[in-house]
C-alpha cells in the first residue's frame, strides 16, 4: 500500500481535496464571463484525484474514482453538451442558439438568462468529460506494471 | 428540417457514438441497430442535401445563430454535398458489412467501443467536409485523425500497435502544419471564415506576394498532402492499411485520404481561391502536379510486388489519390470533372476490393494474394466483385474508372500539358499488371489447387460488396456524378 512519507501530508492533503474541488467548481461557473470555464474546472477538480493518488496510493486513488465511473461519466459530458445544443434546435433556434431555451416570446431578461444557463450547461458538461479523461490519462499511466509497483512502490 | 439537415448530419452520428459506450452497459444488442440507424440517417440527410444544392442553392446554417463571419458556418454546395455522401455511405456499408469481420478480429469487449469509435470518425470526416470555417476544419480534422489512430491500432497483430502509432507520429506533424497555416492566414486576414477570408483575396490581390500568406498556403498543402498520404509522402499508409483490422482499413482507405484531398479543393477554391495557383504561387501548382504524377505512376508500380492484398490494395491508393489531386492542378473544367467523380469512383472501386480483403482475412486468416485461388469458384459473387472493382481500378470502359481517366486526359490536352496522357496511359498499364495478378488467381487457378477461401461469406458482408461493385458500373454508364460534378464546378465559379 501507500507510502505516505509524513502524516503532515496525509493530513494537508486530506483536507486539501474538497477544497480544491470546490475551487473547480467555481472556476466552472466563471468560464462564461471571466477566466476559466468547463476545461480549466475540470482539470483542477481531477488533480484533487491525483493528489488523492500520489498521497495515498494508487488503489485509495482509483477507489475514489473507479474505472466504471469514470468510463461513464466521460462520454456523458459530451452527451450534456450535444443534447443542450439539440435542446435548442427543438425549441426553435439554431443548434446551439442558447437564448432559445428561454420558450418562444420570451422577454429579453428570460432570454439573456437563457443564455447564461446554457453556457453554464455546456460547461458542466465539458467539465465532467475534462475530469474524466484526465483522471483516465492518470490511471492509465500510473497503472502499476506486473513487475513493477508502478505508484506504490 | 432541411434548415437543420447540416447539422444533423453531424450530430446523429456524434450522438449516437456517446450513446453507445453508455447503452452497452446495459444492452449490448442495441450497439450494431443504433449504429446502423445513426449512419443510415445521415446517408440519407447527404443524399437529401446533394439533390437540393443542384443548380446552385447551397444551404448555409449558422452555429448559435451567430452571424457568419462571427460565428462558424457549415456550408454545404455541389462539391462537399457529393464528399458528404461518399463518406456517410461508404459509413453505412462498413458499418453493415463490419458484423462478422469484428466478431473474428477483436475480442467481445472491444466491440462496443469500435461502434463508438467508428462513428465519431465518420463525425470527423463529415465535419471537416461540410465546415466553412477554416479553424472548426482542423478542429474536425483532428477528431477524424485521433479516431482513425484508435481505428488502425485495434488491429489483432502487434504490428497493428506500430502502424497506428508511425501513422499518429506522422499524422501529427501534418495537423501541426495544417494549424499553423491557418495561424499564418489568420494573423494576416483577421479571420476564420472561408468566405470571409476569400473576398480579402479577391478584393485584394497583393496578398498573394506576402511571405506571411505563402508560408500559410506552403503550411497547409504540405500538412494535406502528409494528411491525404500524397508521394512521397505516404510512408505511413501502407502500413495503417495493413495491418488494421479489416473494417477499418476498408472506411479509412474508401474515406480518410480523399476528404483530406476535399479539404485541399476547399482551401484552392474557398479560402485561397484559384488565383493562388495560377498568379500567386505557380511553383506550389507545378510541385504537386509533379507529386500527382509520381503518385499516379510509382503507386500501381510499388502495388506489383506486393504479395499481401491489403497492402497492394494500400500502394494502389497512393496512386489513385494523384487522380484527385492532379484533377485540382490541372483547373480545368474537364480536368475538375475527372477528379471530383473520382472521389465517389475511388470510394466504390476501393472499398470494394477493401471488402474482398476483410472477406479473404475472415477465411484464412490473412490476406495474401495468392489465397485468392480458386475464389471464382467457390464464391462467384465475390468473385465478380473484385473482377468489376479491379476493371474500374484499370479503367476499363464502361467502368467508373474510365470516366475519371477520360475526363482528366482530355483536361491535360485542353491545357496543353500532353506529358499527362502517357502518364495516364502507363498508369492505367501497370495497373493492369497487378489486377491481373489478382483475377488471374481468382478465376484461372489450376483445377487441382484446393482453394483456400472455402465458401462465399454471409450475405450481410456480401451485399456491401455487391453494392459497391455495382456502383462501379452504375458511375460508369449513367452521368450521374458527372452531371453533379459539372454542378458543383458551375457553383464554384470556375468558367466552363
Amino acid at each position: 500500500m501507500s507510502d505516505a512519507q509524513s502524516p503532515v501530508i496525509r493530513y494537508v492533503a486530506r483536507r486539501a481535496v474538497p477544497f480544491i474541488q470546490l475551487y473547480a467548481l467555481y472556476v466552472l461557473g466563471h468560464g462564461e464571463d471571466g477566466p476559466g470555464g468547463g476545461f480549466q474546472g475540470g482539470v483542477i477538480f481531477a488533480s484533487s484525484i491525483v493528489l488523492l493518488a500520489l498521497v495515498f496510493g494508487y488503489g485509495a486513488g482509483r477507489k475514489a474514482c473507479p474505472e466504471r465511473i469514470s468510463d461513464f461519466i466521460s462520454p456523458l459530458g459530451c452527451l450534456v453538451y450535444a443534447s443542450i445544443g439539440l435542446l435548442c434546435l427543438l425549441m426553435g433556434g439554431m443548434f446551439l442558439e442558447y437564448a432559445r431555451l428561454a420558450g418562444p416570446d420570451a422577454s429579453d431578461h428570460a432570454k439573456h438568462a437563457a443564455h447564461h444557463f446554457g453556457l453554464i450547461g455546456i460547461e458542466a458538461g465539458v467539465m465532467l468529460t475534462v475530469t474524466a479523461s484526465m483522471v483516465t490519462l492518470f490511471f492509465e499511466m500510473a497503472r502499476p506494471a506486473p513487475d513493477e509497483g508502478g505508484l506504490d512502490e | 428540417m432541411l434548415q437543420h439537415l447540416p447539422v444533423l448530419t453531424i450530430m446523429v452520428p456524434m450522438f449516437a457514438g456517446l450513446l453507445v459506450p453508455l447503452l452497452a452497459r446495459v444492452h449490448a444488442g442495441i450497439v450494431r441497430p443504433l449504429t446502423i440507424g445513426a449512419l443510415g440517417f445521415s446517408c440519407f440527410a447527404a443524399i437529401h442535401m446533394l439533390l437540393h444544392v443542384q443548380g446552385g442553392h447551397p444551404i448555409e446554417y449558422a452555429m448559435g445563430g451567430w452571424p457568419i463571419p462571427t460565428g462558424i458556418g457549415y456550408r454545404v454546395d455541389g462539391l462537399n454535398a457529393m464528399v458528404l455522401v461518399m463518406i456517410a455511405v461508404i459509413g453505412l456499408l462498413t458499418a453493415l458489412w463490419m458484423r462478422r469481420s469484428i466478431e473474428d478480429e477483436l475480442p467481445a469487449a472491444a466491440r462496443p467501443g469500435y461502434h463508438a469509435v467508428l462513428l465519431l470518425a465518420c463525425t470527423g470526416f463529415l465535419g471537416i467536409t461540410i465546415t466553412a470555417d477554416i479553424f472548426n476544419l482542423y478542429v474536425f480534422l483532428e477528431i477524424a485523425s485521433i479516431t482513425s489512430y484508435v481505428l488502425i491500432a485495434m488491429g489483432r497483430r502487434r504490428q497493428a500497435l506500430y502502424a497506428g502509432y508511425s501513422y499518429l507520429i506522422v499524422g501529427s506533424i501534418g495537423a501541426t502544419f495544417i494549424l499553423l497555416g491557418i495561424g499564418h492566414l489568420y494573423m494576416r486576414t483577421g479571420s476564420l471564415a472561408m468566405a470571409d477570408i476569400l473576398a480579402q483575396f479577391q478584393a485584394n490581390p497583393d496578398l498573394y506576394g506576402m511571405s506571411d500568406v505563402r508560408m500559410a498556403f506552403a503550411f497547409l498543402v504540405v500538412g494535406l498532402a502528409i494528411k491525404m498520404a500524397l508521394f512521397p509522402l505516404h510512408g505511413w499508409q501502407p502500413g495503417a492499411y495493413t495491418h488494421a483490422p479489416s473494417a477499418s482499413s476498408l472506411f479509412i482507405a474508401a474515406t480518410s485520404t480523399k476528404v483530406s484531398a476535399y479539404a485541399l479543393y476547399r482551401i484552392v477554391f474557398s479560402v485561397f481561391g484559384t488565383e493562388v495557383l495560377v498568379s500567386g504561387l505557380p511553383p506550389v501548382r507545378d510541385a504537386l502536379l509533379a507529386m500527382a504524377c509520381a503518385a499516379i505512376v510509382l503507386g500501381p508500380l510499388i502495388a506489383i510486388s506486393q504479395g499481401d492484398l491489403k497492402r497492394l490494395l494500400a500502394y494502389s491508393s497512393v496512386g489513385q489519390i494523384g487522380y484527385i489531386v492532379l484533377g485540382l492542378m490541372l483547373l480545368d473544367e474537364r480536368g475538375l470533372t475527372g477528379g471530383i467523380i473520382h472521389f465517389w469512383n475511388h470510394a466504390a472501386a476501393k472499398g470494394a476490393l477493401f471488402c474482398v480483403a476483410g472477406a479473404l482475412v475472415l477465411r484464412t486468416g490473412a490476406a495474401r494474394v495468392d489465397d485468392l485461388a480458386g475464389l471464382g469458384r467457390r464464391a462467384p459473387w465475390t468473385a465478380s466483385a473484385v473482377t468489376v472493382a479491379g476493371c474500374s481500378m484499370v479503367g476499363v470502359p464502361l467502368t467508373a474508372g474510365f470516366l475519371s481517366k477520360w475526363y482528366l486526359a482530355t483536361g491535360a490536352l485542353a491545357t496543353d500539358r500532353l506529358y499527362v496522357v502517357p502518364v495516364l496511359l502507363a498508369s492505367s498499364g501497370l495497373t493492369a499488371v497487378y489486377v491481373w495478378r489478382i483475377l488471374q488467381k481468382v478465376w484461372f487457378a489450376p483445377a487441382d489447387v484446393e482453394p483456400r477461401v472455402g465458401a462465399e461469406v454471409p450475405w450481410s458482408m456480401r451485399l456491401p460488396t455487391l453494392v459497391l461493385a455495382a456502383a462501379c458500373l452504375v458511375f460508369g454508364i449513367a452521368p450521374w456524378s458527372v452531371e453533379f460534378a459539372r454542378d458543383a464546378i458551375a457553383a464554384l465559379g470556375i468558367a466552363p
